[in-house]
């Protein structure tokens, strides 16, 4: 059942003023002005939200809310509108995105209360919200793509928002770029859907439709179409082989990478293949391939996250090691346990960042987790919610991480990826040693802090804590929606999530062992980094000298950035300045242009010689076109 | 009554002369001489060729063309004369300055 319900414009409404207001009038109206209507506007976008979710809460199951504005693209047989729906899976997204996305720009008001550059940062700030919504509030895959195009171009925008640092600005590029390699993927894949589909006369790229005839794509069709789009989530959501830009992603201002990890961008990937997962579910070979991808950038994220010293590029590999997750959750085909642990990751990671923030501004931005520690007596709400989220993260129950996480790993497991469940129990158990290890250097110890900073260490403002205390809370309860049978509502999430995206069909029974053995790994984990880190501190230092090669291997990150450079980043340059600049550009494209000028120049100079000035000469001209035309009339007459 | 192909005949002479006229000679009095020529050409065949279909036509277009030929003498010999003030030549061949 479908509703018309005109306030879904609302919500990308409030955020396009916001956009607006802060480009043109917000650096003249001032500071005040700006820290108002930047957060006011999501705020005001999450008002409605709400309303949305509770209206599709109230529906019966399968209920859906749409807004149909007009029509945009006409060619041919092809036809698609613009248009906004919000079923269940859009409404718990649009409700994260608001939600997270609001106390992030809220946080910001004190994070960027020393910047001067505020109204630019709060336009890009909104530009990203809205770019997110339109790509969940889409109701066709052409729409979604204009979102997915936007929030990779406020992630550019935002990472290289200190723009005067080259790197800052290499950084923004490469993210950019590397975005842009998975968004050919989704083109290609959506080229692929309309191709396939438009040989059967079907011409459309509606999600409605779209699920109405996906019988018709056939085994080749749904699976090239798959394996295109899951390119293009795997640039978006930082995925093997394209998660490079998400670390280097880390010099932005702290709020951006709250926002991109845990309210916007990255999570897009997962929601675009639960949104298309009744085509993913065609191809069992595509899920397995989702599935392992997932499984492997879990782990090989968790490993790199083992050893770096600094503070945000931990939590970066741990964003990736956790869209690892959710990655092998949609890929096990339980669809609605990616999309929770992207619920309670956009809680507990927008938490980590913001305390992370919060901590860098203690210190005057100081990220290098060797100059921390003791910080937990300075910094008392910062350390009690950052260490709520890590207990969220490592899935410590009852916080909101066990569950989601619990539920990814048991569909894992109960669709016979045996191997892949391994895989995501280790990096469970690798996941609670990292974020200890993060937590025991920065909060317990001995101050390792700069002795002239030491004495500015001062607890952030309200406005910054606020929204770690209310995201600290649901971090801790934000798992409560899916509890077991027989609790609270019990499996509520997914039952709610069920008509859009399906439900998950077991294949193998879970085991006692199964569904314990995570919560061991996660524990033996926080145990290892208590030791390491509490009881025996210089054993770290020891192991890491020991162990010099793999720890070495770990700390660049398995080269894999000089890897890419080497393979495809160098010889692009070269290829481009001396095939394509010195050889193609400077000798075809510039003679080209070149050779057209001198044609025209040259031919002008013979032809003007005709032009003498003289009276006489044109008269003669005239004449003899009189007499053509004369000639040609005469010989129409009579024929000869 | 003369037969209509000797008053066209004599017309075309006068016409083409007229043209000839314009085109060879380098004055530019006798190439405006010419083309007074050209235009009485056409009078001509006009009113013989009106007077054949018995229709007045030919004759008002006759008043018309001379009309225009009286404005545009007086204009013309404006320009003539307000030449040879300026540069004390009429010989075509020197009035080029509209060239490459």
């Amino acid at each position: 059942m479908t509703v018309e319900f005109p306030a879904l414009a609302l919500i990308l409404v409030f955020p396009a003023l916001g956009v607006l207001f802060n480009l043109f009038f917000g650096w003249r109206l001032g500071r005040g002005a700006v820290n108002v209507v930047g957060p006011g506007v999501m705020f005001a976008a999450f008002g409605v939200a709400t309303w949305a979710f509770l209206t599709v809460l109230a529906m019966p199951p399968g209920g859906a809310l749409a807004m149909h504005l007009w029509g945009w693209i006409e060619a041919g047989h092809f036809h698609t509108d613009l248009g906004l729906r919000v079923d269940a899976l859009s409404a718990v997204m649009v409700m994260i995105v608001t939600g997270v996305g609001a106390l992030i720009h809220l946080y910001s008001v004190g994070y960027m209360a020393h910047d001067e550059d505020f109204a630019r940062f709060f336009t890009y700030m909104n530009l990203f919200a809205l770019s997110m919504l339109i790509l969940i509030l889409a109701d066709n895959l052409l729409m979604m793509f204009v979102g997915w195009e936007g929030v990779g171009l406020c992630s550019y925008l935002l990472i290289a928002f200190w723009y005067t640092n080259p790197q800052f600005a290499y950084n923004g590029r490469k993210a950019f770029v590397v975005n842009r390699i998975g968004d050919a993927g989704f083109l290609l894949g959506m080229f692929t859907l309309v191709g396939t589909l438009g040989a059967h006369g079907v011409w459309t790229l509606n999600f409605v439709e779209l699920h109405n005839n996906a019988a018709l794509l056939g085994g080749a069709g749904a699976t090239a179409a798959c394996v295109l789009l899951f390119i293009g989530a795997t640039g978006k959501s930082a995925q093997i082989p394209l998660y490079v830009w998400l670390p280097d992603a880390m010099v932005g201002p702290t709020p951006v990478s709250a926002l991109i990890h845990a309210a916007t961008m990255v999570t897009a990937g997962v929601y675009m293949i639960a949104r298309l997962g009744f085509i993913f579910t065609m191809t069992p070979s595509t899920l397995d391939l989702v599935a392992t991808i997932g499984a492997l950038t879990a782990l090989f994220a968790a490993t790199i996250a083992l050893v770096q010293p600094d503070i945000k590029k931990v939590l970066a590999y741990s964003t990736i090691s956790q869209l690892g997750y959710m990655f092998l959750g949609v890929g096990s085909g339980a669809y609605a346990s990616g999309i929770f642990h992207v619920m309670t990751h956009a809680f507990f990671k927008g938490l980590l960042f913001m305390c992370a923030g919060s901590v860098i501004h203690a210190l005057g931005d100081e990220q290098d987790m060797t100059k921390m520690g003791g910080l937990r007596h300075k910094l008392p709400i910062t350390f009690a919610t950052m260490f709520i989220a890590t207990l969220a993260i490592a899935a410590i129950p009852p916080f909101s991480g066990y569950f989601s996480k619990d539920l990814i790993l048991e569909a894992a497991y109960e669709s016979g990826h045996t191997s892949l469940w391994i895989l995501g129990v280790i990096t469970a158990g690798l996941t609670s040693f990292y974020m200890f290890r993060l937590i025991f250097m920065t909060f317990f110890g001995d101050s390792r802090v700069d002795s002239e900073k030491e004495p500015h260490i001062h607890e952030s403002p309200a406005v910054m804590t606020i929204p770690l205390i209310v995201l600290a809370i649901l971090a801790t309860v934000g798992g409560w929606v899916n509890l077991p049978d027989g609790w609270l509502w019990g499996n509520a999430f997914v039952r709610f999530l069920a008509p859009v995206v399906g439900n998950f069909k077991p294949m193998v029974e879970a085991t006692t062992i199964s569904t314990s053995l995570p919560l061991i790994a996660s524990i033996i984990g926080i145990v290892f980094a208590y030791v390491l880190y509490i009881r025996l501190p210089g054993l770290p230092f020891l192991l890491a000298w020991r162990l010099k090669t793999p720890y070495d291997l770990l700390l660049n990150k398995y080269y894999i950035d000089e890897l890419y450079n080497l393979v495809v980043t160098r010889p692009m340059f070269w290829i481009s300045q001396n095939v394509l600049n010195r050889a193609i550009d400077s000798y075809i494209i510039d003679g080209t242009a070149e050779g057209a000028g001198l044609a025209v120049q040259t031919g002008g100079e013979v032809a003007r010689r005709a032009e003498t000035g003289n009276v006489q000469h044109y008269a003669f001209v005239y004449l003899l076109g009189a007499l053509g035309v004369v000639a040609y009339y005469l010989y129409l007459v009579t024929g000869r | 009554m003369i037969p209509l192909n000797y008053m066209m005949s004599l017309s075309a002479m006068i016409f083409g002369i007229g043209v000839a006229g314009v085109i060879i000679r380098r004055n530019i009095l006798v190439m405006f001489m010419s083309i007074e020529l050209m235009l009485n050409a056409v009078n001509l065949a006009f009113i013989a060729i009106g007077s054949r279909l018995g229709s007045m036509d030919g004759q008002v277009i006759v008043f018309f063309v001379m009309t225009v030929a009286a404005a545009e003498s007086a204009v013309g010999l404006g320009i003539i004369i307000s030449t040879f003030r300026n540069r004390e030549t009429v010989h075509a061949d020197d009035l080029t300055l509209m060239r490459w």
